[in-house]
């Protein structure tokens, strides 16, 4: 056993921590003010290999593993949680069904570009009546002829106004036991009868791009169809598997800025004649968020590590998510309460990283979803 | 073009400076590539992508430097040399490094070598013009700018306190980079997981023909501390004239300046 990280994974590490600290973090304010979704970086982000991190190089990708690309996400997180949640969508939700059930065709077509930044993905599975039963899904996909003929809503889709294609999740029949067949679809953006719109106005994250998507009689090829048109939702499960460890990893890099803000105003705020870090009840406060970033973390790594060694990681991709989700709002809320009245004013940005961190115990399976997942694996 | 760059591996700018046992504290501290060094790298990168060639970059230092070295093969140098000679050479200064550094360059044929200005740990800034003394060619330190003609004439601009010097000379030569010459690429993701395969060769003091004796430090080091602790500011009061007369007489008995 070895808990060192590879040299590859520390220059990793150096060089998306350097990029976030230069590009990224400066702007983080403003982005959040403005609700502005940073395309340029996502161009820079592409040219640097971010976008392609896991996918191997043929692919047009880095070739890089999981705990990698946790690492990225963790630190472009790190610096503005809107960033960071479009970022790891691009990677785990755009990009990564392709790659795991893409035919070569759509591999050519719609992954490679995604993996050297030249395009963004999304991928839209949640409906307004259909949030944690993803199986009650309605929008619909009818053959005629050789088109899928779609119709129907999906909600908070991340990235969608920026990306070339949705991978569309659509009903497109019954099971023997009168259960929905759900097929995923690949659906360029600039077809006819589908409508794009951005005008949620969100608690935070809100450098990220969520959009609504709406299918009027929206055709598509039949080889559009991604993967086995039978298990389209066994698929996204396994999709919002990996997901969940990125998901994880931004949990941790927001706790992380967090954390360091109140560390450093512990240290320099003078009550009682002095720094308020001298005192335990700031102390304890301090060693509980260092400990809970620190245990998540490892268990973020642990997850990347089993999905990276092929062997199963369904239930620790979830205890990551979970624990580092919750722990995330703790630490945030903490940071908050260290920072006293001065942690409740927007210029000292702390507040917006409770905000920002509140996504993650609801985006890509809620907390009670993850407890659900887990319960499963141990056999309830 | 032969293009050769003088790396050294350094304390991160943001770390804190401890001491233990009269040396300064490497216990838990991130290093990074001196950030002078960093601009060395990119110009080397640059100009062999306009004249072709090849760059090797050199570090003198332990196997912790591969991390750096293999950085700089990230960010598009195509072959690194660690010259580790911890195991020989219990003390060194610039005479050491340089010494070593010159004697593994010299039947390389380097047309062109780049280090940084000054390192920003030891800042003597000698390295670079001591190699280009032991092997005999120009140097030019503090470049802001750098342009190889075809013909091999090099016209480079020099920063002097804040004013600029145009200087001509010709190759073989070497340069140290100050800041402004170049905006530092960051190592892409392909550039990282190509790095691996790049040839890194570690050599040792017995693969350059240089006894101990040679490399010598020439300097000793008598008292390594920390700057002392910088104490509240004092505000004069009262008359002009008096306020003058006790400063003058704090600069004398305090301060000890006059």
């Amino acid at each position: 056993m070895d808990f060192s990280l590879t040299k590859e994974q520390q220059m990793i590490k150096e060089m998306v921590r350097d990029f976030a600290e230069k590009e990224i973090a400066p702007y983080a304010a403003k982005w959040d003010e403005e609700a502005h979704f940073p395309l340029h970086v996502f161009r820079k982000m592409g040219e640097l290999g971010l976008l392609g991190l896991p996918f191997p190089e043929e692919y047009g990708g880095a070739g890089g593993d999981t705990i990698s690309y946790a690492i990225a996400v963790e630190e472009i997180g790190r610096a503005c949680g809107g960033t960071g949640l479009s970022y790891a969508a691009a990677v785990s939700l755009g990009a990564s069904p392709i790659y795991y059930f893409g035919t070569e065709e759509q591999k050519q077509t719609w992954l490679v570009p995604m993996a050297k930044g030249e395009t963004l993905g999304a991928f839209g599975l949640t409906e307004p009546n259909a949030g944690s039963d993803a199986g009650g899904t309605r929008t619909t996909a009818v053959l005629d002829g050789d088109e899928y003929v779609i119709n129907g809503e999906k909600c908070w889709i991340t990235n969608a106004q920026y990306a070339r294609q949705v991978i569309v999740t659509a009903v497109t029949g019954k099971d023997a036991r009168g259960k929905n067949i759900i097929t995923a679809l690949i659906v360029p953006t600039d077809s006819l009868g589908f409508t794009i719109r951005s005008n949620y106005d969100k608690m935070g994250v809100r450098a990220s791009n969520t959009c609504e998507l709406v299918f009027e009689n929206v055709r598509v090829p039949k080889e559009n169809v991604l993967g086995d048109p039978q298990k389209g939702f066994n698929q996204f499960l396994y999709t919002l598997d990996g997901g969940r460890i990125s998901i994880a990893a931004l949990a941790v890099g927001i706790a992380q800025a967090a954390f360091e803000k109140a560390l450093q105003y512990a240290k320099e705020r003078i009550q009682f004649g002095q720094p308020i870090s001298k005192f335990q009840a700031i102390q304890f406060k301090l060693a509980d968020m260092a400990m809970e970033i620190e245990l998540a973390r490892n268990m973020v790594y642990k997850a990347a590590w089993l999905k990276d060694q092929g062997k199963s990681f369904t239930k620790e991709a979830s205890f990551a998510k979970l624990f580092a989700s919750e722990m995330g709002f703790r630490v945030c809320n903490q940071a908050i309460q260290i920072h006293g009245g001065y942690g409740y004013m927007k210029e000292y940005g702390v507040e917006r990283h409770l905000r920002d961190i509140k996504l993650m115990e609801i985006g890509e399976g809620t907390s009670e979803i993850q407890r659900l997942v887990i319960a499963r694996q141990l056999g309830c | 073009m032969n293009i050769f760059v003088l790396m050294k591996r350094t304390f991160d700018t943001e770390e804190k400076i401890s001491i233990a046992n009269g040396k300064i504290n490497e216990e838990g501290a991130e290093f990074i590539i001196n950030p002078y060094d960093e601009y060395a790298i990119e110009e080397a990168i640059q100009v062999r992508d306009q004249h072709g060639g090849e760059v090797t970059v050199v570090t003198v230092g332990n196997e912790e430097a591969e991390k750096e070295l293999r950085t700089a093969l990230a960010m598009g140098c195509d072959k690194a040399v660690l010259i580790n000679i911890d195991d020989d050479v219990e003390e060194q200064d610039q005479h050491t490094v340089a010494k070593v550094l010159a004697e593994y360059l010299k039947d390389k044929n380097p047309d062109l070598i780049l280090a940084g200005n000054v390192a920003i740990d030891g800042g003597s800034g000698q390295v670079g013009p001591r190699v280009a003394e032991l092997l005999g060619i120009p140097y030019v330190t503090t470049i802001t700018k750098l342009e190889i003609a075809d013909g091999g004439k090099v016209t480079v601009v020099r920063d002097v306190e804040g004013d600029e010097e145009i200087i001509e000379t010709s190759l073989p030569l070497l340069v140290t980079a100050q800041q402004g010459l170049n905006e530092p690429r960051y190592p892409s993701l392909p550039g990282i997981m190509k790095a691996k395969k790049k040839p890194l060769d570690e050599l040792e003091l017995d693969d350059l023909d240089l006894d101990e004796d040679d490399v010598e430090a020439k300097t000793k080091t008598i008292e390594v501390f920390l700057p002392p602790k910088r104490e509240a500011g004092k505000i004069l009061q009262g008359e002009l004239a008096d306020q003058v007369k006790e400063l003058v007489h704090l600069l004398r008995s305090e301060a000890k300046v006059v």
